[in-house]
């Protein structure tokens, strides 16, 4: 087991299962969101989309709208106020390479629902109104959304997205190794495009403070990247803008990049030198980020045993005709299995769509859900347990940068998930197992994601009643991150729980980087600890320093932070009241900050993953095609797990997310319209509580050194893999293959 | 949404005198007309709101029983009447929307709920429904939940209503109210096919107002069933649903009748398939040859040629669970 971050050897929180800190004031209506920030001037502004795709806006007729009694202002391009016009400025902090989109900016249409106008009005029924009389017209063209018809246009994107790891070049002999393969599998597999569709929308409030200075309340998952991006697109300074979210009603990384309402609302706050807060409809919610089409086709030869011969990966994602929206959907395949030929492509094509975003485990639930169809078509050719392929193919290092991995136990994963899911008794020929009219089937995959880390800073501050608030300026999206942070505060000063506050979402708190990629708990939890150790060792001075202390001759790696006493290892006798060591310095408070990043050294010489093995079981009514997900166990190998409680549940939704994708969640676009129909909750298709049965999560033991507390990150790792164990479970269970998902009914029928 | 005029009149004389002339809706629960107005595709001059007429009874009439057109969809499918006489209606209520929006969905408001087309939702698109004349983008588009029977040139649209299935098949009958006085429709009469006028859903004139739907004096014990399928475990609309009814003398049916939910423009039924039924074994292979009799009608759009095939196996299982008196459960999502 990873060593504890409490001084005694023992940690009272950290490891534990523990409810959420902020979880009475989400459920008593006492967090309060974006959208849900007044000013007493407050004016509501409305979006008006547009309904054509492509082409250019000719006329617009605002003067209907205006005319509503209580309408303020209706902004287009053709009465905007001016701001930045180098795309550099409009280039947030996770843009991909290209020309960002501009609200408002001239009479070019880019998209279907692209913004084209706001109505800012004293009430919101008001602007809602007035925006149904703005008349727009078009002079449209024919749009392009069919990412099969662009198959030929693929082209590799020339800049490299930041952050983004291009696919590793080519080693061994793949096509050759292919060829040459007894045995073969290779074919195409396609997941529908999905919407992130947190709950909720998307939504700015701006509080114009006069003298120039505004406070902007953001639907996002890093004040940092809204602040950045005020600054720059409307030349302001950045000590005059402060952005809070303190909570966030999920994002899924739709709420990375700042988008068009947050533009909109401080276009409109600055143009009338008063607040302003837009809201985007359900509808609106379908007008810019998204999953993208992914083509993808998958080539594994193998030996009659099964060993892997050659690992062929060729996708060809979708992106918007202004930016080259990049994700790591391929890699994945060079990663997770050990073969000497490996060749692997990642192409774009361009869409008249919005650009893509960072949907959960962007790229992996793409790539691996394909993989991993692969792998289990690979051992019914072979005749092959899958977890036998698996374990026969299972990369011991990592092969695409050539680096062993910091830990990985998906060995673990295996064998307990098995275990759990009793797959022994599996009979792996199709349509063998049923139950009444319902075949059976029990299909698992793996999952994989990076274990990333970023630079972080926190603040800590103890005041004279013992009492200890903690944060930094990153947002909890809804993972657990208030009560993780406050955990680790709580262990590493020896305190309790209750007499710590932890704040985050606020620009005015210490620097931190948005909440994404299931790094936050490795980087802002190791940043908190050190603020927090800082704090310990300013205590244990001011504590050695009294008269007649009992730490007298006591070196500080003896002392020992517990509730709420400093003490000496091996010593009992020995100990003071944190409180009385405040007291008796006349402490009034105690203030230090810490910082956290990866580790370059070891960054160089290590590959750190996390990794999971999903068992999942499916009933099918066999003559009506009616699939139900009964079971799934879902085995983590995550590193140190720092709150059971919170950690079950980020799995537990990764795989409900994961459920969907694989039988539910399709964003359907009509290509004469160039546009997305089923834009609302009614008829895009999340899983309701009906789809889900059984979940078992089990966290296998894993001593990781990515990073001081060994936290590898949850977010993510739930999600990837899972689609695949269900498409694998419906083959065992019908015989039939499919994959193009999700998989409905007429699939399972045809 | 636009600006409207509010009137609450009490009795149903005033209510139908509210209504006149003008661009007037009548609103109950509301949980499909504000959407409809939140998308600018009803965009009524005055909403006369009929909570407060005196229409919220079940009641014994004519041996069968009456239900009022304020009656929540709850409030029906837990009324322990209609559990007892018509457990079909209780089911396919169940089987419909979520427990929200039954408890503020009244009958008639049920009755009168428009198609789910993506396209009549979007005022950005063209639909014939919503602005006629301007053609039907669905029609090789995005047609997947659309119609296979009674479609035209000009709508494929569905009916939504799981409850509306059910009360086709119990051959309920609609009592309405307008300026002209009172007067009665058979359900399979009320909802119209979409024609060359497919803004209009139903045969309500204009002002006329639902008073109640009235169900006959039948019983069919436990040889009834509402099944339906859809695209996830709850909360989805039907792609292909079936309410049934049978008697039978032993293993003989003696009558049947059903009706198909999500595959046109109102509860679909098929009175020469179930005029083949009476007489007939209760056996598979009859009701193989009965759906065949039904699908045979089918003419399916681009991307649902599945639903005639998904239409033909619901239907067969459908009246299987009927003649076997083991009716769908809308709990255990387990098909029986």
């Amino acid at each position: 087991m990873a060593k504890s971050i409490n001084s005694s050897g023992t940690d009272t929180y950290v490891g534990t299962a523990r409810s959420r800190v902020d979880g009475p004031a989400k459920v008593t209506g006492q967090a309060k969101y974006a959208g849900e920030f007044s000013a007493p001037d407050l004016a509501h502004g409305y979006v008006v989309s547009s309904g054509i795709a492509r082409g250019r806006i000719t006329a617009l007729d605002t003067a209907a709208a205006e005319a509503v009694p209580g309408v303020i202002k209706v902004l287009t391009h053709e009465n905007r106020p001016r701001t930045a016009w180098l795309d550099y400025n409009y280039q947030d902090m996770v843009a991909p390479p290209g020309s960002p989109f501009r609200a408002l900016y001239d009479d070019k249409i880019q998209y279907s629902g692209q913004p084209v106008a706001l109505v800012v009005a004293e009430d919101f029924d008001t602007a809602r109104h007035a925006a149904s009389l703005v008349k727009v017209a078009y002079e449209a063209e024919a749009p392009t959304t069919d990412l099969e018809a662009q198959r030929e246009l693929a082209y590799e994107p020339p800049k490299k997205r930041s952050g983004i790891k291009p696919p590793p070049a080519p080693w061994g002999d793949a096509p050759g190794a292919f060829d040459a393969a007894p045995i073969k599998v290779s074919q195409d597999y396609r997941l529908a495009v999905e919407h992130h569709n947190p709950m909720e929308p998307h939504a700015s409030t701006v509080v114009w403070e006069g003298d120039g200075k505004i406070t902007v309340y953001d639907k996002i998952q890093g004040v940092v990247n809204t602040h950045g991006y005020i600054a720059a697109v409307f030349g302001m300074k950045k000590e005059d803008v402060r952005v809070l979210n303190p909570y966030l009603g999920g994002g899924f990384g739709s709420g990375l990049r700042p988008q068009y309402q947050l533009f909109l609302a401080v276009l409109a706050a600055r143009a009338l030198e008063r607040s302003v807060r837009v809201v985007l409809t359900r509808d609106q919610m379908f007008t810019f980020g998204y999953r993208p089409d992914v083509l993808q086709t998958v080539s594994l030869g193998a030996d009659a045993s099964g060993g892997l011969r050659s690992i062929r990966h060729d996708a060809i994602s979708g992106t918007s005709n202004f930016e080259d929206y990049q994700e790591v959907v391929v890699n994945w395949s060079g990663v997770l299995y050990d073969c000497d030929n490996v060749a692997l492509s990642y192409k774009l094509a361009q869409l008249d769509t919005y650009t893509p975003s960072d949907m959960r485990a962007p790229g992996a639930v793409t790539g691996v859900m394909a993989l991993e169809i692969a792998m289990d078509e690979l051992a019914y050719e072979t005749g092959q347990d899958p977890i036998a392929l698996r374990l026969k193919n299972y990369s011991e290092s990592d092969r695409t940068e050539g680096k062993p991995f910091s830990s990985k136990s998906l060995r673990a994963c295996f064998a307990e998930g098995a275990e759990r899911f009793g797959w022994s008794t599996r009979n792996p020929e199709p349509r063998s197992m049923r139950d009444g009219r319902e075949l059976v089937g029990w299909g698992m995959a793996t999952g994989i994601w990076e274990s990333m880390m970023q630079q972080s800073s926190a603040s800590a501050t103890l005041t004279r009643d013992g009492k200890l608030t903690v944060g930094n300026a990153t947002g909890d999206i809804g993972t657990g991150t208030y009560t993780i942070l406050t955990q680790i505060a709580a262990d590493t000063l020896g305190l309790r729980m209750e007499d710590v506050t932890t704040k985050l979402g606020d620009t005015d708190l210490a620097e931190a980087p948005l909440a994404g990629g299931s790094w936050t708990a490795a980087s802002s939890g190791t940043a908190v600890m050190r603020a927090c150790q800082d704090l310990a060792g300013q205590l244990f001075a001011l504590a050695r320093g009294l008269d007649d202390s009992p730490l007298a001759n006591v070196d500080f790696d003896r002392a020992v932070f517990k509730d709420g006493h400093i003490g000496v290892a091996g010593d009992a006798s020995r100990s003071i009241a944190i409180t009385d060591v405040l007291r008796a310095t006349g402490t009034e408070t105690l203030e230090a900050t810490g910082s956290a990043g990866p580790d370059a050294a070891h960054q160089k010489a290590f590959s750190p993953y996390t990794h999971s093995a999903v068992f999942v079981e499916v009933k099918i009514d066999e003559d009506l095609g009616v699939i139900r997900v009964t079971r799934v166990v879902s085995a983590i190998a995550a590193g140190k797990i720092l709150n059971l409680k919170t950690a079950r549940s980020q799995i537990l939704g990764g795989v409900v997310m994961g459920i969907g994708s694989a039988l539910e969640e399709e964003s359907m676009l009509d290509h004469t319209l160039g546009r997305f129909m089923n834009h609302n909750l009614g008829e895009y298709h999340v899983p309701v509580n009906a789809d889900i049965q059984d979940i078992d999560v089990i966290f296998v033991d894993e001593e990781d050194k990515a990073n001081p507390m060994g936290v590898k990150g949850l977010g993510e790792i739930g999600i990837v893999g899972t689609a695949a164990a269900v498409a694998n479970a419906v083959f065992h269970a019908t015989g039939k293959r499919i994959r193009e998902l999700p998989i409905t009914i007429d699939k399972l029928l045809a | 949404m636009n600006r409207f005029d509010y009137v609450r009149p009490e009795t149903v004389a005033d209510a139908v005198k509210a209504v006149a002339g003008g661009n007037a809706r009548f609103i109950a629960g509301g949980t499909n007309l504000v959407d409809l107005m939140k998308y600018n595709v009803e965009q009524p001059g005055r909403l006369v709101d009929i909570t407060r007429l005196p229409l919220d009874a079940i009641a014994a009439r004519d041996g069968g029983l009456s239900i009022g057109a304020l009656v929540t969809n709850s409030t029906v499918a837990y009324d322990a009447q209609v559990k007892e006489r018509y457990p079909l209606l209780a089911s396919a209520i169940l089987a419909g929307a979520s427990g929200q929006l039954r408890n503020a969905a009244t009958t008639g408001g049920n009755l009168n709920q428009r198609t789910r087309c993506y396209y009549f939702y979007d005022e950005a698109t063209p639909c014939n429904k919503r602005l006629p004349g301007s053609g039907c983008p669905a029609i090789g588009g995005l047609n997947r939940i659309h119609a296979i029977f009674g479609t035209s040139p000009s709508c494929i649209a569905t009916h939504p209503s799981d409850m509306c299935v059910g009360l086709a098949a119990l051959d309920a009958v609609v009592r309405v109210a307008g300026p002209e006085g009172e007067r009665t429709i058979p359900f399979a009469e009320y909802h119209r096919l979409p024609e060359d006028n497919p803004e209009r859903d139903t045969t309500l004139k204009p002002g006329e107002i639902v008073l109640s739907v009235d169900l006959p004096d039948e019983t069919f014990g436990p040889h009834h069933t509402y099944l339906k399928l859809r695209d996830r475990l709850s909360y989805a609309f039907a792609l292909v649903s079936v309410a049934a009814v049978m008697t039978l003398d032993g293993d003989t049916i003696r009558s049947a009748r059903f009706a198909l939910g999500g595959v046109a423009h109102k509860p679909w039924r098929d009175r020469e398939a179930e005029a083949f039924l009476a007489g007939k074994p209760a056996t598979h292979e009859t009701f193989a040859a009965a759906a065949n009799i039904v699908v045979a009608a089918a003419q399916p759009q681009s991307e649902n040629a599945f639903k005639v095939e998904l239409t033909r196996r619901a239907l067969v299982r459908g009246l299987s669970q009927a003649a076997a008196g083991t009716p769908q459960s809308q709990s255990d999502k387990r098909i029986a």
